[in-house]
């Protein structure tokens, strides 16, 4: 039969137990984990079983690194997330912890637009550093991804998005995040992806600012290609400021909504 | 005709820019959809809603 042993295929007899392999290929791991999940005992593998194994604390070889980054993922996820190009608008709360989800998944391409600098007050709730202070936020976070992901391609682009270049910066992408501040924007964004593109789909978020219930943030589907994250009404004004806990639970809304796209459950 | 999901009378029929200003909603920030289309903003002022007419209308609000 033919198991995956740290991502490579490989035929062995019919019945063969999950140690006996480990002492073939890796006799000192003390991580076995056996299609997505940690395993602590012997067992029969079965055929097309996906093993990792790993020894801690050891910095594996470049060419074997992505299999062992990948072998908590259900099977069959990194394949289909390998070949998926998402844009982020926005790289602020929102678009920041989205382009760090996404990398950790291994989405095999993401385009990234912002057009701000990091500054202090975006420390409150963004993925930047101290350090970061006054770098563009689409260098701060593609280096930022090359330590997290380097078997993806990280395309950035330091503009506004308009008219002029909305077509350009998306015309590859399957998905497309909204992940802007601005009301105006988001609307303008969702309204223009929807328009020039047949097939892409949108991922938006509108409500994420304050404190308030974790349970009122949602994720809705509108018509075929719009999800619409959040609680709809929270707006960042004064006395309701942004910050981090609501702000990245809609991030990961919005981040899940994108894996479940590209895996194809269309629902919500 | 349905708003959001409840139901609205009018009288005749009305544009998409005269819904959102009784609602006292900004044009400029908002997705709105008819029947399942995205309706574009250029056409807000001439598209005009009838009592059959199931509206969408998403209003964003600011925060990210």
């Amino acid at each position: 039969m033919i198991v995956f042993v740290n991502e490579r295929e490989v035929a062995v007899e019919t019945g063969v137990s999950l140690y006996w392999i480990r002492g073939v290929y890796k006799m000192d791991a003390d991580i076995c984990i056996v299609n997505g999940f940690m395993v602590n005992k012997n067992k029969t593998l079965n055929s097309n079983d996906r093993i990792t194994f790993i020894k801690r604390g050891e910095i594996p070889k470049e060419e074997e690194l992505e299999a062992l980054m990948i072998s908590r993922h259900t099977p069959g996820v990194h394949d289909k997330v390998k070949k998926a190009c998402v844009g982020i608008a926005g790289l602020g709360g929102l678009g920041s912890n989205i382009a760090i989800h996404l990398a950790r998944l291994g989405v095999g391409k993401l385009i990234l637009i912002d057009f701000d600098v990091v500054e202090p007050s975006n420390l409150n709730r963004q993925q930047y550093f101290i350090r970061d202070i006054g770098q563009f936020k689409t260098d701060a976070i593609k280096k930022q991804l090359k330590e997290i992901n380097p078997f993806i391609q990280v395309e950035t682009h330091n503009v506004y998005i308009d008219e002029d270049n909305i077509e350009i910066l998306f015309k590859e992408t399957d998905i497309v995040v909204e992940a802007f501040d601005n009301p105006v924007c988001k609307a303008y964004l969702v309204n223009k992806v929807l328009a020039e593109f047949n097939e892409t789909y949108i991922v938006a978020a509108s409500g994420v600012a304050g404190y308030g219930s974790n349970n009122t943030i949602q994720t809705k589907r509108i018509g075929g290609r719009l999800y619409l994250i959040g609680d709809g009404i929270s707006e960042a004004k004064e006395n309701c400021g942004l910050m981090a806990p609501r702000t990245a639970l809609a991030a990961a809304h919005q981040s899940n909504t994108v894996l479940r796209i590209i895996l194809g459950e269309l629902t919500v | 005709m349905i708003v959001n999901g409840i139901e609205r009378k009018i009288e005749k029929p009305v544009s998409i820019a005269n819904l959102l200003a009784l609602e006292n909603i900004d044009p400029d920030k908002v997705v709105v959809e008819v029947g399942g289309t995205i309706i574009g903003k250029e056409v807000f002022d001439s598209h005009l809603l009838n009592h059959k007419d199931n509206i969408e209308i998403i209003a964003f609000v600011g925060g990210g």
